[in-house]
């Protein structure tokens, strides 16, 4: 369903959107506090932890959310934007950044929101933002280099790590806890407060109690491609699976038909797809399954869908998939495309066939042995599929 | 300028911060629901110096790499650009809050021992820095660090490792302005 962007809200409703957003965002971030600078380098020097707590809090918050509308399919990552790693730019903007936090006192959003209040030295932070990118521009020759340099793709953080999704999301609630806890007592030391940070009051027993739950909530809403990948993996899962198989005869005799009901949905890596095409085919891979491409192939009302791959395993894996996502009239092709081959395009007659045999199946399979190779080769060698593009996002 | 009390006691009147974080999360999560993309700050600046420049200058705009590779990317031109309507929402929605807790008032922060001039040329200094950190991280505490948290973004979350220990690192040095 969601990202709602291009589908359901329009880019130019976007804009909108953006508006919407930003003026909530400010407005939060104004409350927060967010539009002092004192209060905002206080977490450099130990006397106000404020930003470490909202900025923290938030971070959880948004995380655990994306989590939980993936894990229900309600959000399809692979169109959300992931930023960019490149790690020595990474490395050496954030150290800029550091600097200028503690010698500015405020970071880009925070000087837009205390200059929106009459702050005076926002307003000159924010003058010396917009040199600090006048520079960057005009010596980007110079930058490029460093700017490039390191380019790992987009990666997710669990998957630098080698560790799940779950396992991150909770580490990182748990961290955060700690985090609010060590803060409150360096805090408390700083500006002399004699009284203990965290009291057994109701208030720090509800923030505890909301803080275990959304850790547990991490470890209970597990990545849904990886967990589902994984459990279609798992020994006997697909075979157990009880897919409608079609036989390599009927597939045949759809073909010859014109494949009007018919939509083949075809697993096989790209160059296999090259070498024999199949009229009317899908190409899709695992990983299509969890995305927005999958709904707008396999949604199709009176059409029968076969999963075709090389073997009859892959094609139950695939299946079993499908079904958890809930996607129905899945057939998978029996014996996989090698079956089809031996049966119908390399079909021998057994020496020992019964008249009945010769009369019906393999008459069926000698016609369809002259026919079927003409219509795959009058067949496009891929078929256009319109695919999301990935939404371009960041500063 | 008011006085330090009176300071303190609009201080008083901030949101818990746990509950400004949880509410911040939110807007998160439905910015990234609704559009894809996150939520930043530093990319409306970026958007501004490139309006500017080719408003001033518009031939070296054209011959330089970096306008040039932004205006591709920007066909309809610098100002309409997504991050430019949320930092306009942005100054609406401060100023709002601003009007409602009752602190809109021209003033100036700065720590309790430094000068103003002091504080002016820090504020100076400390936005040309971040304006060059921004564009080679690829964004600031908004755009990489709270949004690259939420999507779980390694460069996301190494920009932001690397803002705050840098801001510990050397905060030492110039504690002057602040403490």
């Amino acid at each position: 369903m969601g990202p709602l962007v291009p589908d359901i809200i329009s880019n130019n409703l976007n804009y909108l959107v953006a508006l919407g957003v930003g003026l909530l965002f400010g407005m939060v971030l104004e409350q927060a506090g967010f539009s002092s600078t004192r209060k905002l380098v206080g977490l450099f020097y130990g006397y106000d932890f404020t930003v470490l707590r909202v900025f923290f809090t938030a971070g959880v918050t948004a995380m655990l959310g994306v989590i939980g509308l993936e894990h229900f399919g309600l959000l399809d990552m692979s169109l959300v934007y992931i930023n960019p790693t490149f790690l020595w730019a990474a490395i050496v903007g954030g150290l800029i950044m550091g600097l200028g936090f503690v010698v500015g006192g405020f970071c880009p959003g925070t000087s837009i929101c205390a200059a929106a209040i009459g702050k005076l030295d926002a307003m000159v932070f924010i003058g010396g933002a917009f040199l600090g990118v006048f520079i960057f521009a005009e010596g980007y020759p110079l930058f490029v280099k460093l700017y490039m340099a390191a380019p790992w793709g987009s990666p997710q953080v669990f998957d630098s790590l080698r560790i799940s999704q779950s396992l991150f999301a909770f580490l990182l609630v748990l961290a955060a806890l700690g985090a609010f806890w060590a803060v409150s007592i360096i805090e408390n030391r700083v500006n002399g407060v004699k009284r203990p940070a965290v009291r057994f009051t109701p208030y720090y027993a509800g923030l505890g109690a909301a803080g275990l739950v959304l850790a547990a909530a991490a470890l209970l809403m597990p990545s849904r491609k990886a967990s589902l990948l994984e459990a279609s993996e798992a020994p006997g899962a697909a075979q157990a699976y009880k897919a409608d198989a079609m036989t390599p005869d009927e597939f045949a005799l759809r073909l010859m038909d014109g494949g009007d009901k018919m939509r083949i949905v075809d697993f096989r890596p790209e160059e296999a797809r090259a070498k024999m095409p199949l009229p009317g085919s899908v190409p899709f891979t695992a990983g299509g399954l969890f995305e927005k491409q999958a709904a707008r192939t396999l949604l199709t009302r009176g059409l029968t869908y076969v999963f075709a791959a090389e073997d009859e395993q892959t094609e139950r894996r695939m299946a079993f998939i499908a079904d958890r996502l809930g996607f129905r009239d899945i057939r998978i092709l029996e014996g996989g495309l090698k079956a089809f081959r031996d049966r119908i395009l390399d079909f021998k007659p057994a020496a020992g066939a019964s008249a009945f045999e010769r009369d019906n199946a393999y008459r069926f399979r000698e016609e369809a042995k002259r026919i079927v190779p003409g219509l795959l080769k009058a067949a496009p060698a891929e078929p256009a599929v319109k695919k999301a593009k990935r939404i371009l996002g960041g500063c | 300028m008011k006085s330090e009390h009176v300071k303190d006691a609009q201080e008083t009147k901030y949101m818990n911060p746990y509950l400004a974080g949880f509410l911040l999360g939110m807007v998160l999560l439905a910015t990234i629901f609704m559009t894809g993309r996150g939520l930043g700050a530093s990319g409306a600046l970026k958007s501004g110096v490139v309006a500017a420049v080719q408003a001033v200058a518009p031939g070296h705009a054209a011959s330089s790499e970096f306008y040039s590779e932004y205006a591709a990317q920007h066909p309809e031109g610098p100002l309409k650009n997504w991050l430019v309507f949320e930092a306009v929402g942005v100054i609406i929605g401060a100023f709002l809050s601003g009007l409602i807790s009752d602190r809109l008032a021209f003033r100036f922060d700065k720590g309790p021992s430094a000068t103003n001039r002091m504080r002016v040329w820090g504020a100076l200094a400390g936005g040309v820095l971040w304006g060059i950190g921004a564009q080679l991280g690829r964004g600031c505490t908004s755009g990489a660090a709270l949004s690259g948290m939420a999507v779980m973004s390694t460069g996301g979350i190494i920009t932001m490792i690397f803002i705050f220990a840098g801001a510990y690192g050397f905060a030492y040095f110039v504690r002057k302005l602040w403490i």
